[in-house]
């Protein structure tokens, strides 16, 4: 859009009637539903009226429009250029710098900023911003220096160890230094993580290598979690017996329901697992006698270390006294982390051994396509089958984790948003591959995870104001804004399952996304 | 027999609302070939806009029933149209050329936006209106049980068939109808003869909200009460409604929106409420493995 | 029409058609054909655009179910298959018929290499024990995917990409993708080999080595090949066999000699109209 023909009065005149035009629209989506805000009066609805509030927003659409017209669209020199130079070789001229450098700037001055108002949003965009900046120049740094290092395995290992040692060491220096970091928000952070990576990993093979849209991924999850939280309930069985029950009655799932619908091509099986996922979730919120309804299952024991409660005053042996350590309610924690980091790393060795197996590769080829694989003999009933049992199965074991973790589950957990959350990771970290839904998990939970705190917002938008309702509306932005950056997902390229030689990855854009 | 007169009345007004969302989507699935998720949402902003709208009329003094109504209905579908382009706009343009799931995941992400956004503007907690259209006619008596029409089943019917009618003339004698049903068949071709193909597509978007803005004005006044999480289910409802009658069939989507309400009404009247929406689900699950393509889809024949 | 006496295909034929006909609602596609196929021959299937060739290939690989008629194909131990009865992976997986498509359909994100093992999917998917076994390690898996690389490689050889063995499929020029598409059938270790339009869009040279490659199928891999084609060079430098298709009947069948002097043919190709073909017939 960089208009160089034009002069500079014409350029402004252009950006200012593009920008009156957003900021009319702007005043007509919010003129009403902003502006006018209803509340309860004595006589039923009234309205309050916030013309101040209207004309903020109105003119954040006006001078942003602004902005981007002038600095980015009608500019020669576009000021996103030295940023996408972070992610190429192109020499940086003294202009790049100069913004580059600005821009450390500005994010340490947002930064300080938040530390001295002690407003978690300014201390987050400050961090957003150094780190984006700094890990860039950094990449291209090393990437120019050591072109031939193999960075992407480096990063794989790096992540593992730190995912392996995480807990332990910050234990250890916790109990050595007595630092105050507040570990028990870390390690239920990382657990949340961790359950959405392995989510994510196990729709995506239904999702990524299948090409199979299914909108209802969370009954598998819901069947998981209530087959493990009645067996343990009503039968007391133990976790280690439950957690393969729920895994097979998810995949026994996966295929009751798959069988019917998986004839359906693309949108068609798509909303059929939709209303599935719905179905699953009403039965549960109504069949009161088994499932506990909207109340739910409580009471689910928490998992024990091979036959050792994690308890302070249980009778009998448990893991403090076993080990001769004082009680900790961390131990649990850490314990819980292990079991989700293993559930997690078994499902990418499976998939990842599967891919490289005639199955995982009737997949890829029947995403790339079917057609062609019934050609060649390949039953596509059976394989898709196959996909969504193995999918389902692996939702089912996080289910059952989640049940453990919580001890409690009801229907409210398994609501259509958990699909879409699920599923965004799998698009958004590029499908099929591994690597990428993991850091769409971390990206999206731990992004989400870190707007907690935004008490600053409340200014703005009066005292009724819930943190958590603007988590999950720049949630959506988010979804939408890395949608249209980067539509393949973060990491797009394939990897071979066999090669002859060094077989490089497969661009993106060769590879298909199936028709379902 | 009384009862079950009732139940049909019932479930038409139901099957009219629905049917006027279910065209939104079937409109787009049509033209683009993706699922709008976003499109119940809109509903909601619409029914939003029709209740906020009412209010302000009354308070600056509107109070004849009829004209306010109008007026309300005239501004629901202007400024809910514009919604409707903005989000096509926004989060789907960019994306037309690309992957089949991008413009899905931003049409969730849109979904989120809106619902997260009404409830930070408007508030959580559910929004009743007065009664404003009352009365109705007593058809007959059976027993104890009498059968009622109620005006505001009338209103509703009515102006359902009225914007029906008009926005299938629309469509069928217009070159807006022509063009549209040119980039259905090839987007490409349809640029190369002439055809404004993203005005097309605004336009699409601009119909198909403001069918819902009518819908969500109904539905306000149908059911007096309104929140901002009425989008997720009726849009679930409305899109089942389409694909049951075939997606991309615009009678279809009417035909399915009947059917959607009917089935959900007399499930409710004969045997649970509470599992309405798994009847309705269900009954699409088992219409769709026998009529793979809907209703009134065309039968897909592979091309090999 | 020309049909005298029994045809040398008609003595082994690999694949018999009766009476086939096809109708998409009031359309006829191909309209009460019967044919054989011989088993060491390369059949030739013509006809102008629209004359129903690629129905038929459809109907014989499964992808149409024939409104009539009957499609027998010959297994190697005489066991006949009704392929009407079968569905398209099982006619591929039983029967042994392998295609190619018009528009190419490869596995576009997959390497070279992967597109000729997915072709053995079957073979191998059993020595896996449905993968239950290989993710135990247990079975003979080890060994078929070697044999299963060895068999992909010598394919890789002969039609010249085993040094693209690892690039991206869809990004292999045209030609190439045309012959990986025909390897990659072979991989399926067919009996019969349907073509459908191999050689289109190629030029003159490739033309040359694609009619060297089919005519090396028949003689060395005890393959039949069936075959849609519109380059007439290529038809009848290699048919043993050719088949005329016009508006979905069969007009002619013989020898590609037989068939260029065939007054229908030429008819059917010069757009002649139903008198003029009639006089022709009569005519001296």
């Amino acid at each position: 859009m960089a208009d160089t023909g034009k002069t500079r009065d014409q350029k402004l005149v252009s950006a200012l009637t593009d920008s009156l035009l957003a900021a009319i629209i702007a005043f007509a989506l919010f003129s009403l539903v902003l502006g006018l805000r209803t509340v309860d009066g004595a006589t039923g609805l009234t309205l309050e009226p916030r013309p101040g509030l209207l004309l903020t927003v109105v003119a954040i659409v006006f001078f942003g429009r602004l902005a981007l017209n002038l600095f980015v669209w009608q500019t020669q020199y576009p000021l996103t250029t030295p940023f996408a130079k972070l992610f190429n070789i192109e020499p940086f001229d003294r202009r790049d710098l100069v913004t580059l450098g600005a821009a450390l700037v500005f994010g340490a001055v947002w930064f300080a900023t938040g530390l001295v108002l002690g407003e978690a949003v300014y201390e987050l965009l400050g961090i957003v911003v150094l780190l984006f900046v700094g890990l860039g120049l950094l990449r291209r740094w090393l990437v120019q220096r050591f072109p031939n290092l193999p960075y992407t395995q480096i990063f794989i290992a790096g992540g593992i160890i730190f995912a392996l040692f995480f807990p332990i060491v910050t234990y250890a220096l916790e109990s050595v230094f007595r630092f105050g970091m507040p570990l028990r928000y870390w390690f239920d952070l990382s657990i949340l993580i961790l359950t959405y990576v392995m989510l994510g990993w196990g729709l995506n093979i239904v999702v990524g290598l299948a090409g199979l849209l299914d909108l209802g991924y969370v009954a598998f999850y819901a069947v998981g979690a209530y087959t493990f939280a009645l067996l343990a309930t009503q039968f007391g069985l133990g976790f280690w017996v439950c957690l393969p029950i729920a895994g097979a009655a998810a995949a026994l799932w996966g295929i009751i329901l798959g069988f019917p619908v998986l004839r359906l091509r693309g949108d068609y099986l798509a909303i059929v697992t939709l209303a599935f996922g719905e179905i699953i979730r009403i039965v549960l919120l109504n069949w009161t006698e088994v499932t506990g309804g909207p109340n739910g299952v409580a009471g689910i024991p928490k998992p024990t270390f091979f036959g050792l409660p994690f308890s302070p005053f249980a009778e009998g042996m448990t893991f403090s006294k076993f080990f001769g350590i004082p009680y900790d309610g961390l131990h649990a924690l850490i314990f819980l982390y292990y079991l989700i980091l293993i559930l997690a790393l078994v499902t990418n060795a499976v998939t990842l051994r599967l891919r490289r197996l005639p199955v995982g590769r009737a997949w890829e080829a029947m995403r790339e396509d079917q057609i062609a694989c019934r050609s060649l003999g390949i039953n596509t009933t059976l394989t898709k089958l196959s996909a969504f049992a193995t999918g389902a199965m692996f939702g089912g074991l996080a289910g059952a984790f989640f049940a453990t973790r919580q001890g409690f589950v009801s229907p409210e957990s398994f609501t259509f948003i958990e699909s879409a959350i699920i599923l965004a990771i799998v698009v958004l970290g590029g499908m099929g591959s591994q690597l990428g839904v993991a850091i769409a998990a971390v990206v999206m939970v731990g992004g989400f995870e870190a707007l907690r705190h935004t008490a600053g917002l409340q200014a703005i938008f009066g005292e009724e104001f819930d943190p958590a309702l603007y988590r999950m509306l720049l949630f959506g932005i988010a979804m939408v804004g890395i949608m249209v950056w980067r539509p393949r997902g973060l990491v797009s390229a394939r990897a071979p399952t066999i090669s002859l030689g060094d077989a490089d990855r497969i661009s993106g854009d060769l590879v298909r996304q199936g028709r379902g | 027999m009384a009862y079950f007169l009732q139940q049909l009345i019932n479930g038409v007004t139901l099957g009219s609302i629905y049917g006027l969302i279910a065209i939104g989507y079937t409109m787009v699935y049509g033209i683009i070939g993706m699922i709008n998720f976003a499109h119940g949402d809109i509903f909601m902003v619409g029914a939003f806009i029709a209740l906020i709208a009412f209010l302000a009329l009354t308070a600056i003094g509107v109070t004849a029933i009829p004209l306010a109504l109008l007026l309300v209905l005239i501004i629901a579908i202007g400024l809910t149209a514009v919604w409707g382009w903005t989000v096509e706009r926004v989060a789907y343009r960019p994306l037309r050329e690309s992957f089949r799931l991008a413009p899905l995941i931003t049409a969730i992400g849109m979904s989120i936006v809106l619902q997260n956004f009404i409830q930070i503007a408007q508030g959580a907690r559910v929004k009743p209106l007065q009664p404003v259209v009352t009365g109705g006619y007593e058809l007959f008596q059976q027993g104890s049980f009498t059968v009622i029409v109620s005006n505001i089943q009338i209103l509703i019917v009515v102006t359902t068939v009225l914007v029906m009618t008009g926005f299938w003339l629309l469509i069928s004698r217009t070159a807006l109808g022509r063009s549209q049903r040119a980039c259905e068949q090839d987007r490409l071709m349809a640029a190369l003869s002439g055809v404004d193909v993203d005005r097309t597509i605004s336009l699409t978007f601009v119909l198909g909200a403001g069918l819902a803005a009518v819908a969500g004005l109904l539905y306000l006044l149908y059911y007096g009460v309104i929140d901002f999480f009425i989008g997720f289910v009726v849009g679930i409802k409305a899109f089942t409604a389409a694909v049951f009658g075939g997606i991309g069939s615009i009678p279809g989507a009417m035909l399915g929106g009947l059917i959607i309400g009917l089935i959900e009404t007399f499930w409710s009247a004969y045997f649970s409420i509470e599992y309405k929406d798994v009847a309705a689900f269900s009954m699409l699950a088992i219409v769709l493995i026998f009529f793979p393509t809907g209703l009134l889809g065309r039968p897909e024949v592979e091309k090999v | 029409m020309s049909e005298t006496g029994a045809k040398p295909w008609d003595h082994a034929p690999i694949l018999l058609v009766e009476h086939l006909t096809m109708r998409f609602g009031g359309l006829t596609a191909v309209d009460d054909a019967s044919f054989s196929v011989g088993g060491n021959d390369i059949t030739a299937l013509i006809g102008p655009n629209g004359a129903g060739k690629t129905t038929v290939f459809n109907c014989i690989t499964g992808f149409y179910k024939p409104t009539e008629g009957m499609l027998t194909l010959n297994g190697s131990d005489g066991t006949p298959f009704y392929l009407e009865r079968l569905t398209d992976h099982e006619i591929n997986a039983h029967a042994r018929v392998a295609r190619t498509f018009q528009n190419i359909r490869l596995f576009p994100g997959m390497t070279v290499l992967e597109n000729l093992m997915v072709a053995q999917h079957n073979v191998l998917s059993r020595a896996s024990g449905f993968s239950f076994g290989a993710i135990l390690g247990l079975g003979q898996f080890a060994r078929a995917e070697h044999d299963a690389l060895d068999f992909a490689k010598s394919w890789l050889d002969r039609i010249g990409l085993l040094s693209r063995a690892d690039d991206a499929a869809g990004g292999l020029p045209y030609g190439d993708q045309r012959r990986l598409e025909i390897a990659r059938a072979m991989c399926t270790r067919p009996r019969l080999l349907c073509l459908d339009e191999p050689a289109a869009g190629l030029n003159a040279r490739e033309s040359e080595a694609l009619s060297a490659l089919l005519k090396s199928i028949r003689d060395e891999d005890d393959t039949a090949i069936f075959l849609i084609e519109h380059d007439m060079g290529v038809v009848m430098r290699i048919s043993d066999h050719v088949i005329v298709l016009d508006y979905g009947k069969k007009i002619a069948d013989g020898t590609p000699d037989e068939v260029r002097s065939d007054p229908h043919v030429i008819a059917a190709y010069l757009g002649v109209s139903d008198e003029d073909a009639a006089a022709l017939e009569g005519g001296p």
